[in-house]
């Protein structure tokens, strides 16, 4: 053995800012060395972006590119803020990881924090990396970026409740199959690349509620006819968001 | 660098009063009352299912008593968390870390949320880890996981540290730098509580000893305290000698019995004269005594005695 070292006893608490930097740090590295997430987060959306928009599988309305890219960009996100975090955070549950942090000067709140930070990283590549794709597929974007901005950070918030939802009830394996299941289920019915126009009258009012359509339908209203500020859709987006995250911070399990 | 205390060093490491804890119908902790003292080593001693880790997992705020009051460093975990958190450093039974992580990355990771945490690379090479930095978790030995979770319970420079059953599963040498690592401790002045049924760390590493059972204590104290200064004579020979015959001749306070068949144990003033007696008696009969020992009481002992039964 080498060297003694100097356990006298110092303890302390790191600046807030500090701690959460560092966990979210160590959640993108996560996502960013994992096979599987960077599939769901960014080869899927690609694909699905390039075969759709190259393609013509399905009727749209206007350009192609232009009507794909908004349903890609929320399918991204969606893949982070739930798909990806619900597994994520089950199995740091199963494997005691948020017990563990539990018990370090990190707080619940700087960990939730650090969270939603790593979160936005990984959407933040994630949308460089699709709009750099579809401008050069000839993606012509219009609207206020600012209501894109604020569609993404409110559908972030309701995905993640969903997830977080998931993952602090469900034992990791069901939630893994969970939120695989509702990840598909919403990419069929939300408007990602299937028009809603095509859906019959009872289902499309249905559809109409879901996180995914209403951040799918924002964007698009933004990205490809210019509107402004999607009122309707932001508000689905900022009530599931308040239900999801309110119920997720009763029921969720830390162990 | 010294820091000011935020509350007196009188108070002990942990003051346990009165705890209960049940699981449904299943009472974990029944009245259970225990104190670690400052600077020092205890250790919880109790067979599986004692209550040991319910017991800690209460005093590190993961769980909350039905009933009792609980203090660590004088406050209540329950409702001072925060403050308790940068204090206490705490080894989990297993697991804790995602399993993807890299020994190093997660022991930067943990030193990130302390003041004043000591060098991860350091602390890695201390542990003999070091080669194994960039391993994720997961493909780490048992023991050197162990090792990893004993690095990031003290990396913040905590005044207290609760380790759940820090060497079970370890190879002997690596038991013996674990060992070596609580001793340091001690010696730069950490509290440290750990649970253990391993009678020899127990005796080796603790000041106190406290032994429960079904949930209570049922003794606590030194090592040397527990097993008495008493010293006992040991011997085999056939069975069935007459000992009432041999305890005449023992000074007054001597006990001697024979359990198992053909197994004598002698208790009193072991010194000298009784053994003396003892040989010069078995030469009348006619019995050569073998295996003559004289040993302390161990605290496997202590436990039978306690209990009616085994430890493990």
């Amino acid at each position: 053995m080498t060297a003694a070292l100097d356990f006298t006893p110092s303890p302390g608490a790191a600046p807030l800012p500090r701690m959460v930097l560092a966990q979210a740090g160590a959640e993108v590295r996560s996502v960013l060395r994992n096979g599987e997430q960077l599939l769901l987060t960014l080869i899927i959306p690609i694909l699905v972006l390039v075969g759709f928009s190259a393609v013509p599988l399905l009727e749209v309305p206007g350009r192609r590119v232009d009507f794909v890219a908004p349903g890609v960009l929320a399918l991204a996100i969606m893949s982070t803020a739930f798909t990806g975090q619900a597994i994520g955070t089950g199995f740091e549950r199963r494997y005691g990881v948020l017990k563990r942090l539990g018990a370090t000067p990190l707080s619940r709140t700087g960990l939730m924090l650090a969270k939603t930070l790593a979160v936005i990283a990984v959407e933040v590549l994630q949308i460089a990396v699709i709009a750099a794709v579809a401008l050069g597929m000839g993606w012509r974007p219009q609207g206020n970026p600012l209501w894109a901005a604020l569609l993404v950070l409110a559908g972030t918030a309701a995905f993640s409740g969903l997830a977080l939802l998931m993952a602090g009830t469900l034992r990791a394996e069901a939630t893994l199959a969970a939120a695989n299941l509702v990840y598909l289920v919403l990419l069929g019915l939300g408007g990602v690349v299937v028009p809603l126009t095509s859906f019959p009258h009872g289902l499309r009012t249905v559809v109409e509620l879901l996180p995914i359509t209403a951040l799918t339908g924002g964007l698009r209203e933004v990205l490809a006819h210019g509107s402004g500020l999607p009122v309707r859709d932001l508000l689905v987006l900022l009530a599931w968001a308040a239900l999801t995250l309110g119920l997720a911070s009763r029921v969720f399990r830390w162990e | 660098m010294t820091v000011p205390k935020l509350v007196s060093m009188d108070s002990p490491a942990v003051a346990l009063t009165d705890l209960v804890k049940r699981y449904g119908r299943t009472v974990a902790i029944d009245g259970l009352t225990l104190s670690a003292g400052r600077g020092e080593v205890t250790a919880v001693l109790g067979p599986n299912g004692a209550g040991k880790t319910s017991t800690v997992e209460i005093c590190e705020g993961f769980r909350r008593a039905d009933a009792g009051t609980v203090r660590v460093l004088g406050l209540d975990p329950a409702r001072h968390a925060r403050e308790l958190r940068p204090r206490v450093g705490v080894m989990l039974q297993s697991g804790g870390v995602p399993p993807a992580a890299r020994a190093g990355e997660w022991l930067r990771l943990v030193s990130r949320f302390h003041a004043r945490p000591l060098d991860p690379p350091a602390l890695l090479d201390r542990l003999g880890l070091t080669d194994h930095a960039r391993t994720p978790y997961r493909r780490l030995s048992g023991g050197q996981q162990q090792r990893l979770s004993l690095a990031a319970a003290v990396i913040g420079r905590p005044d207290l540290v609760f380790l759940d059953e820090p060497t079970a599963g370890l190879d002997p040498q690596a038991r013996h730098a674990c060992w070596e690592i609580v001793r340091e401790l001690r010696a730069q002045g950490v509290s440290t509580v750990l649970t253990t049924h391993h009678m020899d760390e127990a005796e080796k590493l603790a000041d106190k000893v406290v032994i429960i059972d079904r949930g209570t204590v049922v003794s606590q104290g030194s090592p040397r305290s527990l097993t008495g200064a008493e010293r006992q004579l040991r011997f085999r020979a056939r069975p069935g000698l007459d000992l009432d015959e041999l305890l005449n001749a023992l000074p007054a306070g001597s006990t001697a019995k024979e359990s198992p068949s053909g197994h004598y144990v002698i208790e009193g003033h072991v010194g000298p004269e009784l053994l003396g007696t003892v040989t010069a008696w078995c030469a009348a009969e006619g019995v050569t005594a073998d295996d003559l020992s004289v040993e302390r009481r161990t605290l496997e002992d202590v436990f039978l005695e306690l209990t009616g039964r085994e430890l493990r």
